[in-house]
């Protein structure tokens, strides 16, 4: 199942999405990790999520570009 | 609450999306069928997404962490008992006949099904309903980032229409079904750390059955009696009229929901949106009831106050500015106007195709070519979009918008199942049994809302009125449909062929390997369904 048949494999979307959000999460985690972490600063929710979510954005891109090379 | 600079990128990221995936998809919109129906060649698991994330709107996402700290463990009901086993049943049983007979719309169904009249009741009561519940959909999201944000009523009103009429103008159901995909990863993504940070915030599952009142962490074990449970319900309600009337009547016969499954590109593909749907859709509860949960525990008693009166609407947003950083918080409210957007996009994309196919080209204009058509849907998008705006304004003037929305399901979804159970299973259903029983059925569900209107029948809670009043819409248009068959005449059954399930050839699946095809599917589904029935019983 590629998701491309409508012209615009929805993988595209979604992962720049989350990769443009999760790069700019966790790079403001970086920068502001003294004044927003939880838990007494055990834990910097804004760094790791928004690595969680960079790294679910590349997987996204990383199916719609196979699919596309499949596809061509 | 306030937003930091970073906050405000993250929603401007979102909404620059959206608008590009319309641009994107714009060129792609060369027939009414790819407008309405998106050509028919959308994959299983992206129509499975979006038949989720059409019923995952900020109201539901909301409503439920507020019914979770109303009501505890009771809210999943709505889930396990009141979703489950209707998508199910939708996959296996009913798609066969929306998908085979080619029918591009439920009131279409009833047409091919039935008569004219049918279809034409069907497709006004629907239209005006999903305006309805498109407007309270944006006036709730305005009233959320009023009360959350201090943003004015008026502009979060006009900018989210705009928004959501540029990309269903350009993309039509396409551009609707990827907002709702982009929709459903935001509210995971968005949502699922507040969970986990609230639900450990309250000492977890252990803290939350020490430190809730007695029965909250549980679903089944005080159904005996409507006076043992805060919901005021005893167990035959709620089987009887929200596990089958209202949750069978929505699932298997809102267009809202049946649209996404049309637009798949096999049969097989559209049997298994809905199952492949119910697998998210069994662990929704865990991201939204069970942190609605901790917020009761969690937050002072003084801040579900509004204006006196305790409500737990604002349960999650509370918890959202509690425990979320600038950043994080971004990205939750991006969550929320995701999903109240596509909510609006989802009951505007169902309007323009029930307006251009059941009532403009049926009553106004038979004959036009298909580019026309197309034209047509585009300036009903737009009418949609501007009557939703209108009906916002309505809904300003309701107390208490959830049972509204509730109202409206009674009144229309809850006969329509039984005509549909009857309709697709029973070929002695006349034309004018199902009509007259339709009709009739609709008519009860009001007579009922009024006698409680004006205090004739009393009910411990609005849940519980609203699962009898569909009790009863289903009861008599069953009952009549049935009557009248019996005295008028049924339609020939070479007519009925493919609309029918004794007239219609069973689906064969033998050319698939066992662990792709449908049933196996919807078997994992109920045995895990089931199973969480008895985790949390």
């Amino acid at each position: 199942m590629s998701g491309s048949e409508s012209g615009l494999d929805i993988r595209w979307p979604i992962g720049l999405l989350f990769l443009a959000i999760g790069v700019a999460v966790a790079v403001f985690g970086i920068f502001s990790a003294s004044r927003t972490d939880l838990w007494g600063a055990q834990i910097n929710l804004n760094l790791w999520w928004g690595v969680i979510m960079t790294a679910f954005g590349l997987g996204m891109i990383w199916g719609g570009a196979r699919a596309g090379r499949r596809a061509s | 609450m306030h937003l930091e600079w970073i906050d405000y990128v993250i929603i401007g990221v979102y909404c620059g999306f959206v608008l590009g995936v319309g641009f994107t998809l714009r060129k792609q919109m060369r027939t009414s069928t790819d407008f309405f129906l998106s050509g028919r060649r959308i994959p299983a698991w992206i129509t499975g997404l979006a038949f989720i994330s059409a019923n995952l709107g900020a109201l539901e996402v909301m409503g439920m962490a507020a019914s979770g700290a109303k009501y505890g463990m009771l809210t999943t009901h709505f889930y396990w008992l009141g979703a489950i086993p209707a998508m199910i049943f939708v996959g296996l049983c009913m798609m066969p006949f929306y998908y085979g007979s080619r029918a591009r719309s439920v009131p279409e169904y009833l047409r091919l099904r039935f008569d004219e009249k049918t279809r034409a009741f069907n497709a006004f009561t629907f239209a005006i309903m999903t305006i309805l519940a498109s407007g309270i959909n944006l006036y709730a999201m305005a009233l959320v980032f009023k009360l959350m944000l201090g943003w004015s009523i008026h502009a979060t009103i006009l900018l989210s229409a705009i928004v959501v009429l540029v990309y269903t103008f350009l993309g039509g159901l396409t551009s609707s079904i990827y907002n709702e995909v982009l929709q459903f990863f935001l509210i995971v993504f968005g949502i699922l750390p507040l969970a986990v940070v609230s639900v450990t915030y309250a000492g977890g599952w252990r803290g939350l059955e020490a430190r809730m009142p007695p029965g909250f962490t549980h679903m089944w074990a005080n159904l005996g009696h409507a006076t043992a449970n805060p919901m005021g319900v005893d167990w035959f309600q709620l089987v009887a009229g929200l596990g089958f009337v209202l949750s069978f009547g929505y699932w298997c016969t809102d267009f809202l929901v049946i649209q996404r499954a049309l637009a798949a590109r096999d049969m097989t593909a559209a049997q298994k949106t809905p199952l492949i749907a119910a697998i998210p859709k069994m662990f929704i509860p865990f991201l939204v009831i069970i942190p609605g949960m901790a917020a009761w525990v969690l937050l002072p008693k003084a801040s579900f106050l509004v204006g006196g009166k305790v409500d737990y609407n604002m349960a999650l947003p509370l918890l959202l500015a509690n425990y979320y950083p600038p950043g994080m918080l971004g990205v939750g409210i991006t969550a929320l106007l995701a999903s109240f957007m596509s909510g609006m996009a989802g009951n505007v994309t169902a309007f323009n195709t029930v307006w251009t196919y059941d009532i403009y080209q049926s009553y106004i204009r038979p004959a036009a070519g298909d580019a026309h058509y197309l034209a047509m849907g585009r300036i009903a998008t737009i009418g949609g979009v501007l009557l939703s705006v209108a009906a916002a304004y309505v809904a300003l003037s309701f107390h208490n918008i959830m049972d509204y929305l509730q109202l409206l399901f009674s009144f229309v979804n809850a006969p329509l199942f039984a005509t549909f159970l009857l309709g697709m299973f029973w070929k002695r259903t006349s034309s004018n049994g199902a009509f007259f029983g339709l009709v009739s059925g609709t008519l009860a569900a009001t007579l009922h809302y009024f006698a409680t209107l004006h205090g004739w029948l009393v009910y411990r809670s609005e849940m519980a009125a609203n699962f009898d009043r569909a009790i009863y819409a289903w009861g008599v248009c069953f009952a009549v449909t049935i009557i009248i068959s019996f005295f008028t005449e049924p339609r020939a059954e070479a007519e009925l062929e493919g609309l029918v399930y004794s007239l219609t050839k069973r689906q064969n699946y033998g050319h698939l390997p066992v662990l792709r095809r449908p049933l196996t599917l919807a078997i994992v589904v109920a045995v895990i369904a089931i199973a969480l029935n008895w985790v949390f019983r």
